[in-house]
């Protein structure tokens, strides 16, 4: 008798937990045009391609159509986008994806590669912030650089895990630098809030990561900013760009949606209309405002164009970095 | 004090109707969710991440905090009762819950562990209250060399303590050390022991391991047994603690929350660590009748853990709310939540949202209160849950275990790692391999593995740095005395010409 009933609990429990997630999804409209649209965030709840996958879930929902998120966690998403390239012809699916999908294919010998999917839109872009601590003796991006130069292993770089958007752009900065981006000195932590913690204990020399994750300790004098991987000086952020810094680098974190293989031209447009709809809409933008995104939208052929640049330059910083054998 | 009057201004946020009823829905979700393994606080609060659009942020944070509070006491019921941990942080609360529950002392397990929950819970809240600053600067300033140490003390602490025979014990944990290297490595992105499976990439689950190890294993075990053997009655016993589980209850209540809450401050801590920790120290302290009792079913066995565990949580929010540091992942997810609503936590946070902070930590306290509430009448109704014939209850155990092995991740791989496990843990207990051994590799083998590599690496390869901090040489010196301990007193005993005295 009881354990039906904790089975009955359990079962309660899945169902208030699942009912949550998708509270306010009867709201929706009803009966509208297409099939409900799901959302794959190829990662578990709770980090960035979830958040972006839930935001744009409530934007779609004001544009009128249906729609539900749904996460498939593991490998840097290459276990997602592994189902995705499953669903041959769906057009009611799109799936949350960025730079790190990039890496993570390469480094995970992922079976299915980005090319073998359609790209549909790039959505929001946020730039990377290089620190020091408070205690560091190097004062700008140039005396940081020169240390590195003389001895790349004394060093240490904290950042977030292995092959990630943080380890790749201390790759170019090396490359960038002169240095063998082999003998980056890299010190892979879980997540920014590892890495912070190794910065504000002063035992790494410098740290990396989304501008997000240091600005609140870049403001409170804790870490220093040297320079932020964005192409000009950010309104958020008093710091210069790497270029101005003497690196000659650029990066962004990226994301944006990907949909299954063997689209014909009707259903892609569909897609591609359905997610330029959700980016007009008001919802859209109070969202991009208030997490501090960068709006980078990109839909179409621009954007499989872009993809198809950044595989080649990530393949390669990766391999140089001896991150693939 | 001033900020005991921030305290009392929190108490007011935290007792309107409208927040003791989000407590209330938090620490019984939370509850819930800790007794299904697989299903954790960190998932729970990430899928109740929408609400922030919606609910105002004291009264999220207030059923955030219960949710992980709860999930700290939910996890300890499955351990006690069905040798099932909800939670990893309940793993070793299973190795003497439930063989006193086996003895018909279940609710007494039940009773030390929530009345433990409680005591730690709300001592580490109110050294979260005066102390948080403080140990701020201590979390920050350890350093990986520090972790190391820290892991190999917890390692030769447990080795010595957790079987009766040296190389079953090291069979048991290189098995567990050999579990934990499955998947990604860390610091370089390479595979390791993943065969080219692509979900085994992110390494096993600890829930996963302790599930398919204890639970599953321990059905597999008993089904093979049940010809052989008339089914062993589960005497019911009685209902509430004695004077003799109190008096030997308080002390590990407190020795386990001196554990629990500065290793959970700890960012690279985490909620196992000092459970193991205090599990050792209580069964290396026991004497006279308790000793033999462990294996058995020792009470303190139960109630250090458990403390330890429960006031880990609180240790979490000290870095969190203190500096923006997530220090576990349902640390990590609040965090979140804290951006949802624009707020950045750090020193700042305790300057700008008063009400919000201390609102929170106030509702520490009343969820607390109302866990236990919650959790001591139902005690000895869980403990009923023993009397039901075997078959039926360990068919429950396994549909259980692999209901909560797929919510992990909605993974069938999940579910064949499961079951393989579950036949290595039945391979195990046929051979008499001990289990603990080889969680304890699972969990401590990473943590000393990716410590001692980043050490090694700002060091620039220089092996002096594992002791260059004064806290890693003083934690290594300890493990060191844990080990010569028993030698020592060995070589005495002999020169006294006796016989050497409980060396284990």
């Amino acid at each position: 008798m009881r354990v039906r009933l904790i089975a009955g609990l359990a079962a309660v429990a899945i169902a208030a937990l699942a009912g949550c997630g998708n509270a306010g999804k009867a709201g929706g409209a009803e009966g509208g045009p297409a099939k409900a649209l799901k959302i794959m965030a190829p990662a578990s709840p709770g980090g960035g391609w979830d958040q972006t996958s839930r935001v744009a879930e409530q934007a779609i929902k004001t544009t009128g159509r249906k729609v539900e998120v749904y996460n498939v966690p593991g490998a840097g998403g290459t276990i997602g986008l592994a189902q995705l390239a499953g669903e041959k012809g769906n057009g009611n699916l799109l799936m949350t994806m960025g730079l790190v999908m990039v890496g993570a294919v390469e480094q995970n010998k992922s079976a299915v590669k980005l090319d073998q999917v359609t790209p549909i839109a790039k959505l929001t872009e946020e730039y990377e912030i290089v620190v020091v601590p408070a205690e560091s003796p190097y004062k700008t991006l140039g005396d940081l650089v020169t240390a590195w130069k003389a001895d790349p292993a004394k060093i240490a770089i904290a950042g977030g895990s292995a092959g990630g958007t943080d380890h790749i752009l201390a790759g170019l900065m090396a490359k960038a630098a002169g240095i063998d981006p082999k003998k980056v000195n890299y010190i892979a932590h879980s997540g920014g809030g590892e890495a912070l913690n190794a910065l504000l204990g002063n035992k790494v020399a410098m740290g990396i990561s989304g501008i997000g994750e240091f600005a609140e300790h870049v403001k409170s004098g804790k870490l220093r900013a040297l320079g932020v991987s964005a192409p000009a000086k950010l309104a958020s952020v008093d710091a210069p760009t790497l270029k101005e810094g003497g690196l000659n680098v650029e990066l962004a974190n990226w994301r944006g949606f990907v949909a299954p293989p063997g689209l014909d031209d009707a259903a892609k447009k569909a897609l591609i209309d359905q997610v330029t709809k959700m980016h007009d809409s008001q919802a859209w933008k109070d969202a991009v405002a208030k997490n501090g995104w960068n709006d980078v939208f990109q839909a179409g052929q621009p954007f499989a164009d872009f993809l198809a640049a950044e595989q080649t330059r990530v393949k390669a910083i990766i391999a140089e970095m001896g991150l693939v054998s | 004090m001033d900020s005991f009057g921030l305290l009392l201004d929190g108490f007011a946020t935290a007792l309107t109707v409208e927040n003791l009823l989000f407590a209330l829905l938090g620490v019984t979700l939370g509850t819930l969710v800790g007794v299904l393994p697989g299903i954790g606080p960190a998932m729970t609060v990430a899928l109740l991440l929408p609400i922030t659009f919606s609910v105002p942020p004291a009264s999220a944070f207030i059923m955030f905090a219960g949710i992980y509070y709860g999930g700290m006491y939910g996890g300890s019921t499955t351990s006690i009762l069905l040798n099932t941990p909800g939670e990893s942080s309940s793993m070793i609360t299973a190795l003497e819950g439930n063989k006193m529950a086996r003895r018909g002392r279940a609710a007494q397990a039940l009773a030390t562990a929530a009345i433990g929950s409680f005591v730690a819970g709300t001592i580490a809240t109110a050294l979260l209250v005066a102390f948080a600053p403080m140990v701020v600067d201590f979390a920050i300033a350890f350093g990986p060399e520090d972790y190391f140490a820290l892991a190999v003390l917890a390692f030769t602490m447990c080795s010595s303590v957790l079987s009766k025979s040296l190389v079953r014990g090291l069979a048991s944990l290189t098995l567990g050390l050999a579990i934990g290297l499955v998947g990604i490595d860390q610091q370089t992105g390479q595979a390791r022991l993943t065969l080219g499976i692509p979900q085994l990439l992110d390494g096993i689950d600890v829930v996963i391991i302790a599930v398919g190890l204890f639970a599953v294993g321990e059905a597999l075990y008993v089904a093979s047994r049940m010809r052989h053997a008339p089914p062993e009655v589960v005497p019911v016993g009685r209902t509430w603690m004695g004077r003799s589980d109190w008096a030997r209850s308080w002390k590990p209540w407190l020795r386990g929350t001196a554990l629990g809450f500065p290793i959970g401050a700890l960012p690279g801590g985490g909620a196992e660590v000092p459970t193991f920790l205090s599990y050792s120290i209580e069964r290396r302290l026991a004497k006279g009748p308790a000793k033999e009792e462990y294996g058995h079913g020792a009470i303190e066995g139960v109630a250090g853990p458990e403390a330890a565990n429960n006031a880990s949580a609180a240790g979490t929010l000290v870095p969190l709310l203190s500096l923006g540091l997530p220090t576990s992942a349902t640390a990590a997810i609040m965090l979140a939540a804290f951006q949802q609503y624009g707020l950045q936590p750090g020193p700042q946070l305790f300057d700008h949202n008063p009400a919000l902070v201390w609102g929170m930590v106030a509702s520490l306290f009343v969820g607390n209160a109302m866990l236990l509430v919650l959790n001591l009448p139902l005690a000895p109704m869980w403990a009923r849950l023993l009397r039901i014939p075997r078959p039926y209850l360990y068919a429950g155990i396994v549909l259980f275990a692999a209901l909560g092995a797929y919510a992990v991740n909605q993974s069938v791989v999940d579910l064949l790692i499961l079951f393989a496990l579950g036949a290595l843990g039945f391979a195990m207990r046929r051979f008499g391999l001990p289990l603990a051994p080889a969680v304890i590799g699972v969990i401590l083998g990473p943590m000393a593995e990716i410590q001692l590599r980043r050490a090694l690496a700002i060091g620039t390869g220089d092996v002096t740095v594992l002791v260059s901090s004064p806290v890693a040489a003083v934690l290594l010196a300890l493990s060191a005395l844990v080990l010569l301990l028993p030698l020592i007193r060995r070589v005495r005993a002999k020169k006294q010409g006796k016989s050497p005295v409980g060396a284990p």
